[in-house]
């Protein structure tokens, strides 16, 4: 009676998957631009950043869907993925930049500075910038969680704290001395190893290698979910203190899955960079983040697939709006947090496993309601 | 851990409180709460709301520090120092007036993650449950009587069914001593009874320490039995003669 | 960054104030001042002073520009003006002087009349080198010192005691004859003694008293004049500069702390008014309402409203804006959030995380409906006169609006005290607070006063709306720059607890307005956040946390 590691839920996701990483790029390169199954560039890059921010979803569903952690600066960890990958593509520009210098960014030698700053040292390699890519989301998780977890913050607290961190954040990544490119952040990307980042290639492969991380995460934090460990985590949950009194050290199990969690997060910011073609502070605002936990929230947390559906859904909803009826997209956006939380607290995937409509061998992971306070 | 004094009751003891105090807001909450518990005893606490009851579980189990006073388990172990984990670590379980189990884990699963096991999460990141432990699992369900309903949420489970699973995940955690508080409280006779007898059972091998409003319950028992009031001890003995005390009848038996 | 722009429009509002009654009053000083400034020149006088401008010689034309302004031609200033432009004549045949102005006409330079018939090409240019330039550049400050205009006569008076041109001296004194001010009198005596301190040609007595002068004067340009004067001297005049130098610095750093608590007060009076509502639902409801900062910017809006209706139907009532928009914002952003409390709020008791994603939801709708009805644009909300203006405060200046917006936030904060203390909705408030089961049994209608205290904590923030559509610009994003700013101060304050919050937002006020000079505003606001999680962390319960069994439950 375990739940399974990939039951039908998972493999319908990953099948899903793993046929858009094929498609997709076969719809874009091979298929004749005249055809009507042609898919166009910017859908290419359009689809590829929903399955970034999905994976943002992913990661913050793994904290307040099985955890009971509501991050509402999960925007600050995919932003700073997002800066390690744009420090390297910065790098790669190399003298073909405005001012021609061969080491500095632009806008470093608009500011007049002379040398590399020591946050930048490095980020010519790949590798290194890849590891960053993990390395900075997680530690400032770490030692964010570290703080937060031992001195036990919870619930509301927690949840405005890591709002106040993200906003911190952006304030110091608008300053130019921060030297991360201050309010323009940092944009006109040429390659990425090698390869133009404009081209059809490029952003073709980008997309797959999205829906690849997507996939990865997900049999990740299915890995961690179902077991014993993911038990854990949702005792906590559901009655932390009685977590503690059986014996376990409730910070610690915090701390990891915050930690892992934010390294997702990180990925999946250094993807969309590449796929968007800029960053800059604004993707740090708070309004950023809590417009992720509504992603999460209409797709059903504590589901993992939810998440990752609810951000696609969101965010298509919002690609829409923003064409077609830009002044209502707010509204929409709005009614859509207030009619979740009260109509659909489980979201679409909780309420639809609910209605044993989904195929499922497990009981119901989503938590029920109404809950504790927390 | 330095032993506060070389004292033979206290190296003897399994449990050792000696003047605690703890104060909320300036309500005293416990004003110099002493008590030996020796090992393999049984103990029932009684006393009226606002006793210092509950409080007594909190200082044990780590919840809250006591502003003066020493604590020791096992002779050796201040409890001042410890957190919750550590003391549960230890050896010392609890159970909760209200019941709280894991709602939205099967029957099973509250059990397995009572179970002693390594608490560490790479060890339950990684680690496998051993065939060993299933059989524990069945074992404990079995005393409990949930073993028809291991597949069921703890959400669905009835109040009885409740505490009973409570008192499973005590007995997986296999603690040095438990801290029981209102195991009866809402439970019909019938399961009153049945959670006597069970509470016996523990105790051969168990020390345990039971908070209880039900008399019935306390006589069923059979244990020695202390009276708190006001944040300290009343009296100390057995049921009947405690219950002929005219302070302990003033307080509490009020009649 | 916040934080500047907001002082930025604050400080434009009382300059533009400042300026406004300046003016009126200078137009009256000015005629006044007019009748009695040494307009009647000596003829004789006059004309030596034009003769040496016809002699083509540079010494000449220097002694003439320094006795331009002891001669009280009334033409003077203009003539200066013509030279600095190249524009200033004489005649090599008859030695009159004129001079083109702004208009381009020629003038003769002795009556100030129209020059008819005088042929151009026939008069040459005074010519100038360096040291004609810079007599020019002192007489003019010489020679505002004479100007009908209080406010030219002051900066005259400055720029004399900046320069220090020995060659002023006559000018000054008299000009400090003739003025009547006792505020230009004292500028006038203050650029005497600057002069004379720092001329080594003058009695060591007299260079003494003059920096006795210079020393009650106690700003900063005396400090550094001192210090120069130290620099450049020995002896007596040496030991007293660098005495009055220090005594002036230290003073004037005593001053800037006592500016930097002002500003903090100012400040943290802000964070008050925009925390103390949510110090109500957040602090004694639970309730996360993220919707809060939309309440003070319909306040603000209310404001706009109420304004704009006085200046289409009664300009008369300007000045009483503020009182009509007051009830007005309570009573809109209360009942609104009596709706959101009946509508929203009440499905989601006990469930704070989701009370803050539906109420951060209905904050986009707030935002985006002002922006849809008002545009998206920063709106002009004016400040009545009372509200404007500034007063000095030993050496540090008072606006009127700052004063008033502290005196406000403390007002609303006692009021709030109350009527949460005295009456008895206050009291059914508290017991629901504290025991909501009891209070309910004991027959207190526990909906209502939810709908009622949350109803309240959106009325405060409207009318603190109200109060920052003074000082901050009112666009739809208004609220969202106060909502961190005002969870950070309630819960650094100890939630449920207002005095918490008072104590919470003026330190934060203050400490901010101390970091800002040493660490920049930016720098200071992230420290200051960076500060308030690992306090929170630290005792997560806040500043005046209540302890005990009911909280932790």
């Amino acid at each position: 009676m375990h739940a399974s590691f990939l039951d039908a839920r998972s493999r319908i996701f990953l099948v899903i998957l793993a046929g858009a990483a094929t498609l997709v790029p076969i719809l874009f390169l091979a298929v004749p631009a005249g055809s009507a199954l042609h898919m166009p560039a910017y859908l290419v890059a359009l689809f590829g950043k929903y399955l970034c921010f999905a994976l943002l979803a992913l990661s913050l569903d793994l904290v307040w869907g099985y955890c009971g952690i509501l991050s509402l600066g999960h925007g600050a960890f995919f932003s700073l993925g997002g800066y390690a990958m744009g420090m390297y593509l910065m790098r790669q520009i190399g003298p073909r930049g405005v001012y021609a210098n061969p080491i500095l960014p632009d806008f470093m030698v608009f500011l007049n500075w002379k040398e590399l700053p020591v946050t930048w040292w490095g980020f010519n390699s790949f590798s290194y910038a890849m590891l960053m890519v993990l390395l900075v989301p997680g530690a400032l998780a770490f030692c964010f969680g570290w703080f937060a977890f031992r001195s036990r913050v919870t619930g509301v607290y927690l949840s405005i704290i890591t709002q106040a961190m993200t906003y911190a954040l952006l304030l110091a990544f608008f300053r130019n001395d921060m030297g991360f490119g201050g309010n323009n952040g940092l944009t006109d990307f040429k390659d990425l190893l090698g390869f133009n980042v404009q081209s059809d290639g490029m952003r073709a492969a980008l997309f797959s290698i999205s829906a690849i991380a997507l996939g990865v995460g997900y049999l990740i934090a299915r890995a961690v979910v179902t077991s014993k460990f993911g038990k854990v985590l949702i005792a906590i949950r559901d009655a932390e203190s009685r977590t503690r009194f059986i014996g376990y050290r409730v910070e610690t199990y915090k701390l990891v899955v915050f930690t892992l969690s934010a390294m997702m997060a990180g990925v999946a910011g250094a993807l969309y960079v590449p796929q968007v073609g800029i960053i800059n502070p604004s993707e740090f605002s708070p309004a950023n983040s809590i417009e992720a936990v509504i992603w999460v929230a209409v797709g059903g947390r504590g589901t993992l697939v939810g998440a990752a559906l609810g951000a696609v859904l969101v965010n298509f909803a919002k690609t829409w709006f923003t064409g077609a009826l830009p002044e209502l997209w707010l509204f929409a956006l709005g009614l859509l947090f207030i009619l979740v939380t009260l109509f659909l607290p489980k979201g679409i995937v909780g309420t639809l496993s609910g209605l044993s409509i989904w195929p499922r061998r497990n009981p119901p992971q989503a938590r029920p309601q109404p809950t504790p306070a927390e | 851990m330095s032993l506060a004094k070389d004292d033979s009751t206290l190296t003897s003891s399994v449990l050792y409180l000696d003047g605690v105090c703890v104060s909320f807001d300036g309500y005293k909450a416990l004003r110099g709460l002493s008590l030996t518990l020796e090992p393999g005893e049984m103990r029932a606490i009684i006393g009226p709301n606002g006793a210092g009851k509950t409080t007594m579980m909190d200082v044990i189990t780590g919840k809250t520090r006591p502003d003066e006073g020493e604590v020791y388990f096992g002779g050796v172990h201040d409890l001042t120092r410890l957190d919750e984990p550590s003391i549960a670590e230890l050896g010392v379980g609890r159970k909760f007036q209200k019941p709280t189990v894991f709602e939205s884990h099967t029957v099973e699963d509250n059990i397995l993650l009572a179970l002693k096991a390594p608490r560490g999460a790479f060890a339950t990141l990684f680690g496998k449950a051993s065939a060993d432990q299933r059989e524990r699992i069945d074992r404990i369900l079995e005393t409990t009587r949930l073993g028809d309903h291991r597949a069921r949420m703890a959400a669905d489970l009835s109040h009885g069914q409740k505490q009973w699973l409570e008192i499973g995940m005590l007995l997986a955690q296999d603690p040095k001593l438990l801290l029981v508080d209102e195991p009866v409280a809402g439970m019909t006779d019938a399961e009153t009874a049945q959670t006597a007898e069970l509470l016996r059972e523990i105790a051969k091998d168990h020390s345990v320490v039971v908070v209880e409003h039900d008399m019935t319950f306390v006589r069923d028992l059979g244990v020695k039995v202390t009276v708190l009031h006001e944040g300290a001890v009343l009296a100390e003995g057995p049921l009947d003669v405690v219950s002929a005390d005219p302070r302990v009848i003033e307080v509490y038996l009020g009649r | 960054m916040r934080m500047t722009r907001l002082i930025g429009a604050a400080l434009g509002r009382a300059m533009a104030g400042l300026t406004r009654k300046a003016a009126v009053a200078g137009l009256a000083i000015g005629l006044l001042g007019g009748a009695l400034a040494p307009c009647a020149a000596r003829a004789d006088a006059a004309d030596d002073v034009l003769a040496k401008f016809a002699t083509d010689r540079f010494p000449d034309t220097e002694k003439g520009i320094q006795d331009l302004a002891a001669s009280g031609l009334a033409t003077g200033p203009a003539m200066l003006e013509a030279l600095n432009g190249n524009q200033l004549y004489f005649d090599p045949a008859s030695k009159a002087v004129y001079f083109t102005n702004a208009a381009g006409e020629l003038i003769v330079a002795r009556t100030g009349a129209k020059a008819d018939g005088v042929a151009q090409a026939r008069l040459k240019k005074v010519r100038m080198n360096n040291s004609v330039r810079g007599a020019m550049q002192a007489a003019q400050g010489a020679l505002s010192l004479m100007s009908p205009d209080p406010a030219k006569r002051l900066s005259g008076a400055e720029s004399v005691f900046k320069s220090r041109d020995p060659a002023s001296l006559a000018a000054v004194e008299t000009a400090l004859k003739a003025e009547k001010d006792a505020r230009i009198r004292r500028a006038f005596e203050n650029a005497l003694a600057a002069i004379v301190a720092t001329d080594k040609s003058q009695d060591e007595i007299k260079r003494l008293e003059a920096m006795d002068v210079i020393k009650e004067r106690g700003d900063q340009d005396a400090a550094s004049l001192l210090s120069t004067i130290a620099a450049a001297n020995d002896g007596r005049v040496k030991a007293s500069a660098e005495e009055g130098a220090r005594a002036i610095q230290s003073r004037l750093a005593l001053w800037a702390h006592v500016q930097n608590v002002w500003y903090g007060l100012s400040l943290g009076s802000v964070l008050l008014l925009a925390a103390i509502g949510l110090a109500i639902t957040f602090g004694v409801m639970g309730v996360i309402n993220m919707a809060h900062g939309e309440m003070v910017m319909l306040g603000a809006y209310t404001t706009f409203v109420v304004q704009e209706w006085i200046r289409s139907h009664n300009p008369a009532l300007f000045d009483y804006s503020l009182f009509i928009a007051i009830p007005l914002a309570f009573v809109i952003t209360g009942f609104i959030g009596v709706i959101i409390e009946r509508c929203i709020i009440r499905f989601l008791y006990g469930r704070p995380l989701e009370t803050l994603l539906a109420t951060f939801g209905l904050s986009l709708m707030l935002q985006q409906a002002v922006r849809s009805m008002f545009g998206a644009n920063n709106r002009e909300v004016g400040a009545p006169a009372f509200m404007s203006g500034a007063f000095d405060f030993g050496a540090i200046s008072i606006t009127s609006g700052r004063m008033w917006i502290i005196v406000f936030a403390l007002a609303v904060f006692i009021g709030l005290l109350l009527l949460l203390r005295v009456t008895p909705f206050g009291l059914r408030m508290r017991a629901v607070t504290q025991n909501r089961r009891m209070a309910s049994a004991m027959g207190v209608d526990t909906n209502r006063i939810d709908a009622l205290a949350f109803g309240l904590g959106s009325g405060i923030a409207g009318i603190a709306g109200v109060a920052l559509s003074q000082i901050d610009n009112v666009s739809p994003n208004l609220g969202q720059s106060y909502i961190i700013d005002s969870f950070m101060v309630v819960v650094f304050g100890g939630v449920g607890n207002l005095w918490g919050t008072l104590v919470a937002a003026l330190s934060l006020g203050i400490a901010n307005k101390f970091l800002e000079p040493i660490a920049g505003a930016v720098l200071g606001k992230i420290l200051l956040l960076v500060f308030i999680i690992l306090f929170i962390q630290k005792r997560p319960r806040g500043l005046f946390a209540l302890k005990g069994r009911a909280v932790e439950a």
